[in-house]
């Protein structure tokens, strides 16, 4: 054994060390906020510091919470919930890379659509609701549109100019090898803004949500959304809170695995 | 003639100038001849070399490679580009492609990647001193190394000319005298006929048979440099010692104050 290599060897276990230790106590306070949060909660429910029918307590909601999985109707609201925001998410992450890879493959799309994006990008897309379950009747379909709508247009701008400022001299090597503009696109300009494409992906899970829960706001027939509404409305606040925490839950599993995806295929350069 | 510029003439234009990069050069080139466009920046010298590359349709004048002609596209153009390989400034090798996927980029753009010229390809790999890097993704390989496997990649498609846009600028002396050794070694062995766009007096020297002094705004050809032999026959590192070296050096320093002072 050789000592000035044991010396550093004893040096980096001790860092290492260093670094669990830092870990572990983040940890604790992370699970020592979360435990008191809702210690604080019960209690000032309990204890009438605010008034228990509008801010419910953490043991109503967890037995409102087993009530319902009883009786199978919560199952229902989530799957719904969850189906639609997927469905949301996917069809608007797929369709706006599709329409950025559209503008870019005809530049005169582009320049002609440009103020009309402008204009949808700067609208509160919710707005539409009304119109969408007009047009596409109360029920899943205009929920998932509403998913749709609301991050569409973000994904086609952002795909776009990151395809338009893929560096030119990587097109230019493909060129010189006589490349199509399909070949453009498959070799440089899509690999190359892959990171910006998975950026969009973690934009879009929180827009997802926020679309299916509006939708389902309006269509009030089934849902998170509408366990909300509806908790609100016959003034169940357990209820709003109860669903409030489960599409907390749902949407953070949600982007962790987006997270996930991007430590996979994201790490590539 | 292998390659032959015929009274080339290119403008830019943009919204509100018209500027002319090129104005009426002509030159030629024989087969397995190393030549070079020397000039200060906005001579053209890029320009001329993306219009030979088939990048740019130029707005008077013709070039033909092997009796091809490179415009109008369509005819034979296809045939006289594929003759053609580039190299850049930088590398620019693809940082998503592991290195056996970015020399084998050519071959695969051209439809020409068979088992057999995926093994000259990495031969030609291992040759260069790259063995064994094949799986490694270009951010892991020095400035170098990098530069390397870009020239790997270009003459994989077995072009019979080779354009060399400035690809020593970028780095550091003593890799660039090393690779400019390599580069002057293996177009030899390959018989490849070489153009080098270059601003370096002395990189010009060492590594050409001929070089092409040009004129900043417009670009102008305004002299021919023909190296004498004995600078000629030797590589770059040993074509810098030789005594008559700094002499022609200096000529053609002179020259190139000349055009600073007369703009």
């Amino acid at each position: 054994m050789n000592p000035p290599n044991e010396r550093i060897d004893t040096k980096h276990a001790q860092y290492l060390a260093v670094l669990r230790k830092e870990q572990r106590i983040i940890r604790l306070w992370q699970t020592v906020l979360l435990v008191a949060f809702f210690a604080v909660w019960e209690a000032a429910s309990r204890f009438h510091w605010v008034d228990p029918l509008l801010f419910s307590s953490p043991s109503a909601i967890a037995k409102l919470f087993v009530e319902k999985m009883s009786d199978h109707s919560l199952f229902a609201h989530t799957w719904a919930t969850l189906l639609e925001t997927l469905l949301g998410f996917f069809i608007g992450t797929a369709g706006g890379a599709l329409i950025g890879a559209l503008l870019w493959w005809f530049p005169r799309l582009a320049k002609t659509l440009d103020p009309y994006l402008v204009i949808f990008n700067a609208m509160p897309k919710v707005a539409l609701g009304p119109i969408l379950i007009v047009a596409l009747g109360p029920g899943f379909t205009s929920i998932i549109a509403m998913g749709v709508v609301i991050s569409i247009i973000i994904t086609t701008i952002v795909v776009y100019s990151a395809f338009k400022e893929v560096d030119p001299n990587y097109l230019k090597v493909l060129r010189t090898f006589g490349a199509t503009r399909y070949q453009c696109f498959k070799e440089a300009v899509l690999p190359a803004s892959f990171p910006a494409i998975i950026s969009t992906l973690k934009v879009n899970v929180g827009l997802a949500w926020v679309g299916v829960i509006t939708g389902e706001f309006l269509v009030s027939k089934q849902g998170l959304g509408y366990l909300i509404i509806y908790g609100f409305q016959v003034f169940n606040f357990t209820l709003v809170l109860m669903s409030l925490l489960i599409v907390a839950l749902l949407s953070t599993v949600m982007y962790q695995l987006v997270a996930l995806i991007e430590k996979k295929w994201g790490n590539r350069r | 003639m292998f390659l032959v510029v015929d009274r080339l003439s290119h403008t830019y234009l943009t919204k509100t100038t018209a500027v002319t990069a090129l104005d009426d050069v002509s030159l030629s080139v024989e087969k397995g001849e190393f030549v070079s466009f020397l000039g200060p920046s906005g001579c053209g010298k890029t320009t001329l070399l993306s219009i030979i590359a088939g990048l740019i349709e130029p707005t008077e004048g013709a070039v033909h490679i092997e009796g091809q002609p490179l415009w109008p596209s369509g005819t034979a153009a296809p045939v006289a580009r594929r003759a053609v390989g580039y190299m850049l400034q930088q590398d620019y090798l693809f940082p998503w492609k592991t290195i056996e996927e970015n020399i084998l980029l050519g071959l695969k753009i051209t439809n020409t990647l068979t088992a057999d010229t995926k093994e000259r390809a990495l031969a030609l790999l291992a040759e260069i001193g790259l063995a064994g890097v094949e799986s490694y993704y270009p951010r892991q390989l020095s400035g170098g190394m990098r530069q390397r496997a870009a020239l790997v990649r270009t003459l994989a498609t077995d072009p019979k000319l080779l354009l060399l846009d400035e690809p020593f600028s970028a780095l550091d002396q003593q890799t660039k005298l090393r690779l400019e050794e390599l580069v002057w070694n293996t177009l030899r062995q390959y018989e490849k006929t070489a153009v080098l766009v270059t601003h370096d007096i002395e990189e010009a020297i060492a590594m050409s048979d001929r070089i092409f002094l040009f004129s900043p705004r417009p670009g102008r050809l305004v002299r021919t440099f023909v190296i004498p032999d004995e600078l000629r026959c030797r590589p770059p590192l040993a074509a810098r010692q030789h005594p008559s070296f700094p002499a022609l050096f200096q000529s053609i320093w002179k020259e190139m104050e000349a055009l600073e002072s007369a703009q």
